[in-house]
């Protein structure tokens, strides 16, 4: 299969000596719905920037669909769509302005560039504020234009740096039906995120940077299948003064009418049902404590901080 | 279409994007680029063109009036291609949307030919209209048509040419204000706008030839009334030779992404 991106040995030193990615190694294979996760600093802006030609290399290289960076920067730039993670654009002008410059940057005559931008502007519910000027739109609509922007050049490969941080939960569950649609057509899409439940519903592969180096990659249900526990958190229909001992499963209270109950992934949560109701205790409702993949992830940081010395 | 032609229509397309862009923006913002030069140069001709000026006597066997037409009008080319570019893309790094054509297949030398078109519009828009202006008080004849456009020309290329350099180091507003502030208006009133060099002594003549505007204006006037303290062809090649080096600096600066890439 054909790779998306292929990054190999890259390596970016900032003035002033910070190594902010240490010989990072990835690939994306085309058609994927990939998430880059990692914690604050840890170098994905970085890596995102050097993709999208915004930050300089210090070594390595970076290939797009079989286009070398150093050698067919245009074919490169040409595959890419990206969403940066702050707004950038001119706040004076109207929507659908931003758009079709953003064609025209692209060599998109300006007849195909109006159709396209009237396309995406639709597709993301903003074609009746095209004429109002970027500084009067919502903090929503404007990521929502970023992703219109990004794509009027039809891009193979989309990159969202955070494309839903700040938004409500509403906007944010239709921009995850709208990107797992473009994934279906076609389109190869990275994405970083904080959600961690946003990549564990749209994600297929998972990769972790941390301190600027690729800690993880792998298939986000392989990594799932590492979790040996779980926690839930049931709502109870009485309260249950003394928790029962039910072996592998650890009871703690939260209040009188909420229990968390941590179970190792062998047990059904049949069986945990089954020992609840001999104890007479019924359950109303339940859920995770956590996000799995957040657990995990939180996990993995804090072994790699850990071996680094730099946590207890 | 083969290849090679539809990667230059892409160019093309692209050129007159960020140049349709530019013009826009100075065109909405007309009261602000505009007309503060149309009232300067109007002030200008009032005051030193004809209520000092009929004191002054004749320069270089001109009017006053006319004489300190072809510097006005200059000065108003220079300054307006420079701001044009120098606010456009220094605003452009500062609100973060020159990102929007740094990610675009774009080369850099479509890139800078587009900024600076638009400074060159700008400065041969305020240009032609202070010309208007200095028609009220004076006849203004054109002695050679083809000189006056090209010196013209050459000058807003060149300035245009500046500001994006300083518009690439700067990293704030004030830095957008110390070259005009600081180099480029000694270097105009210098540049033999309201005097003929021939006044200056000896050592302020020899100094003089060392500023680069002066052999625009000269140029200019020459363009203008058939007059000139230089020879044209050497005014000619040195605004060439300033175009050829800012060019090049302009581009190399953008392939190492100084002040647009970290």
């Amino acid at each position: 299969m054909t790779k998306a991106l292929d990054v190999a040995h890259l390596v970016k030193t900032y003035k002033g000596g910070l190594q902010a990615l240490k010989g990072v190694d990835l690939a994306v294979e085309e058609g994927d719905f990939f998430a880059l996760l990692g914690p604050n600093g840890a170098g994905k802006s970085t890596l995102i920037g050097v993709i999208a030609s915004l930050v300089n290399k210090t070594t390595g290289s970076v290939r797009v669909f079989n286009h070398d960076l150093d050698l067919d920067p245009e074919g490169v730039k040409a595959r890419i769509g990206l969403v940066p993670q702050e707004f950038n654009f001119n706040l004076f002008l109207p929507a659908v302005e931003v758009v079709m410059n953003q064609a025209g940057y692209y060599g998109i005559p300006r007849r195909d560039a109006r159709v396209r931008a009237e396309r995406y502007l639709r597709q993301l519910d903003l074609w009746d504020r095209r004429d109002t000027e970027m500084r009067r739109l919502s903090g929503g609509m404007k990521r929502r234009l970023m992703i219109a922007r990004a794509l009027v050049h039809e891009p193979r490969l989309l990159i969202l740096d955070e494309p839903t941080a700040g938004v409500d939960i509403e906007i944010r569950r239709s921009m995850w039906a709208f990107l797992k649609d473009l994934n279906v057509q076609g389109t190869t899409i990275i994405l970083t995120t904080h959600y961690l439940e946003e990549a564990e519903s749209l994600c297929r592969t998972i990769a972790i940077i941390n301190h600027g180096e690729i800690t993880e990659r792998s298939t986000i249900a392989a990594l799932l299948a590492r979790l040996r526990t779980e926690t839930l958190v049931l709502n109870l229909k009485g309260r249950v003064a003394e928790l029962p001992q039910l072996g592998d499963f650890v009871l703690n209270h939260v209040d009188d009418c909420t229990l968390e109950v941590e179970m190792d992934r062998k047990h059904t949560i049949n069986c945990l049902f089954d020992a609840l109701s001999r104890n007479g205790i019924e359950v109303l409702s339940l859920r995770n404590k956590q996000n799995r993949l957040e657990r995990l992830f939180l996990d993995m940081v804090r072994r790699v901080r850990t071996d680094r010395g730099l946590l207890p | 279409m083969s290849r090679d032609a539809q990667a230059w229509r892409r160019y093309w397309v692209t050129f007159e994007t960020i140049v349709s862009k530019e013009i826009l923006r100075f065109t909405r913002i007309w009261v602000q680029t505009v007309l503060p030069s149309v009232i300067t140069t109007t002030l200008y001709f009032v005051i030193f063109g004809q209520l000092i000026g009929s004191r002054i006597g004749p320069m270089d066997g001109l009017a006053y009036l006319d004489f300190i037409v072809p510097g006005l009008v200059l000065i108003a080319v220079i300054t307006n291609s420079y701001f044009n570019v120098v606010s456009s893309f220094y605003s452009s790094k500062f609100s973060r949307y020159v990102e929007e054509l740094l990610v675009s297949p774009a080369p850099n030398w479509v890139i800078l030919a587009g900024y600076v078109a638009g400074g060159v519009v700008r400065g041969l828009t305020v240009g032609a209209v202070v010309m208007l202006v200095a028609m009220l008080f004076t006849q203004v004849q054109v002695y050679s048509p083809a000189v006056t456009a090209l010196v013209l020309l050459m000058t807003a290329v060149l300035f245009a040419l500046c500001g994006f350099i300083n518009a690439l180091f700067a990293n704030s507003f004030d830095d957008i204000s110390i070259i005009p502030t600081f180099v480029l208006t000694p270097l105009t009133y210098l540049g033999g706008v309201f005097y003929s060099i021939d006044l200056l002594p000896k050592f302020w003549q020899g100094l003089s030839l060392a500023n680069p505007i002066l052999y625009m204006v000269n140029g200019f006037r020459y363009g203008l009334h058939g007059v000139s303290d230089i020879p044209l062809r050497v005014a000619f090649w040195i605004i060439l030779a300033f175009i050829l080096f800012f060019t090049l600096f302009a581009l190399e600066l953008l392939r190492r992404g100084v002040g647009v890439k970290s």
